[in-house]
């Protein structure tokens, strides 16, 4: 990709790396808002308000998610030898068929890496879900939220819990990260 | 069965690519000279691979008039890259079969190339030699007016190479495929091609039948092994020589050398 705006595309997609999750759930909330222009839009196209809703939180989470899913990607494409996509041209594909059945295929590490990084990513965000989420219980309450709540109710058992959890999910999610690469490097 | 003709050109770094070529059906034609000199991107730019301006005409169709240009897709070429190419994940046959859904061309190809007990295999739990073959049979499953080999046998082995030209040239006779071949190997030149086209520095500079190399191929290749006040011993052909000293050189650098200067150690 040689086109001059990709800095600025890479800059605006690892944002929410260096912004404060509150920063984003805060625009988040003041951009979907039902009477904002977007949230209208969003209501008259799909019939679903982003706000305080689950909807909302998957919206949020993929956005603050982005620069997980975008990096590991663009690098796995970069590390494609040139001359494989060129062979795919030579033997006829387009970009489309050269990327489904040569790119994508051959890093399928990247991809994983990617997907497995993004999720326990996403499962650990706090900040953008509660602005945008609310925190409604059976809703848009997630375990993040709750082990704070919990605290603050002194409630420590249950915040052992699920804390618990989300350490041997974590744990769990890297090891077989780092497991698959040292793997690779044998 | 179809004439060739190229004229074409393209700025480069440091110098401008100008070759005008007209090749007759069914040549084989060995292009030669210094690395860097525009030899590749004259196969790039033929292939489609990198734009440049000029006519390239195959026939009675055009792949390339002024600046308006076939796609790699729409050329019907082959091309053999120098570091194989394969398509990592998937088999020998499937790299075939991905070119063209022809299963008894596929396994005709891998005959030529004695490679159908290892159709199954990977390109990674292949020796170099067999990678070229099966990149050399997938190149052909087009049927492709012209076939372009970027140093095909450069990374290989002396034994493998001589192997593998026997495949070129079989290959070749069976199909009678236009095909242009950039090498430096004297023999291999002299056993696949017509003709020889030199280019410096983007441009043709000579052109000659292939059976005249070795008159015009005074300059051999050696390695530095030892060096003294005023000469300097160099391997070559598996014997040690010395010869009179004329640069600064290293141990290790890559001579080029006259047989008449050299001295058996």
């Amino acid at each position: 990709m040689r086109c001059r705006c990709k800095p600025f595309i890479e800059a605006v997609i690892a944002m929410p790396l260096v912004l404060p999750p509150s920063v984003l759930g805060f625009y988040l909330l003041v951009a979907l808002a039902p009477d904002s222009p977007v949230g209208k839009l969003i209501k008259e196209l799909f019939g679903v308000e982003l706000v305080f809703s689950f909807p909302g939180l998957v919206v949020a989470s993929i956005l603050y998610s982005m620069p997980f899913m975008v990096q590991p990607l663009q690098r796995g494409f970069e590390a494609t030898p040139k001359n494989i996509i060129e062979a795919s041209f030579l033997a006829g594909k387009g970009w489309l068929q050269t990327l489904i059945f040569v790119i994508l295929p051959n890093m399928k590490g990247s991809l994983l890496n990617a997907l497995i990084i993004t999720f326990a990513h996403t499962i650990g965000e706090f900040g953008v879900v509660l602005i945008v989420g609310g925190s409604i219980p059976e809703k848009t309450k997630v375990a993040s939220i709750a082990i704070y709540e919990y605290v603050e109710m002194l409630d420590f058992t249950s915040a052992h819990i699920y804390s618990a959890i989300m350490v041997a999910m974590s744990f769990l999610v890297l090891l077989v990260v780092y497991a698959k690469n040292a793997h690779k490097h044998l | 069965m179809q004439k060739m003709r190229i004229n074409i050109y393209k700025e480069l770094r440091h110098f401008s690519l100008e070759v005008a070529l007209r090749i007759e059906e069914g040549e084989f034609i060995a292009i030669r000279g210094r690395s860097g000199s525009g030899k590749t991107t004259l196969l790039r730019v033929i292939a489609g691979l990198e734009e440049a301006r000029g006519v390239i005409e195959i026939g009675n169709r055009r792949w390339l008039e002024d600046r308006k240009a076939l796609p790699p897709q729409k050329r019907e070429v082959g091309f053999v890259f120098q570091e194989y190419a394969l398509f990592p994940n998937m088999s020998v046959l499937q790299n075939l079969l991905y070119v063209k859904k022809d299963l008894g061309f596929a396994l005709h190809l891998l005959k030529l190339v004695d490679l159908l007990e290892h159709k199954n295999s990977f390109p990674h739990q292949l020796s170099g030699g067999q990678q070229q073959r099966a990149a050399l049979a997938r190149a052909y499953m087009r049927r492709p007016k012209v076939m372009l080999l970027d140093e095909p046998l450069s990374s290989l082995d002396p034994a493998t190479r001589g192997y593998l030209q026997t495949k070129i040239k079989e290959l070749h006779q069976a199909f009678g495929t236009i095909t242009l071949m950039v090498s430096h190997d004297v023999a291999e030149i002299y056993r696949l091609s017509s003709r020889v086209v030199e280019i410096e520095q983007g441009k043709v500079v000579q052109e000659y039948g292939a059976k005249e190399i070795g008159k015009r191929h005074q300059l051999h290749k050696a390695e530095v092994v030892e060096i003294d006040e005023k000469s300097i011993v160099v391997a070559f052909m598996g014997d040690i020589f010395r010869l009179p000293r004329k640069g600064s050189h290293k141990v290790g650098d890559i001579v080029e050398v006259e047989i008449k200067e050299l001295q058996l150690v």
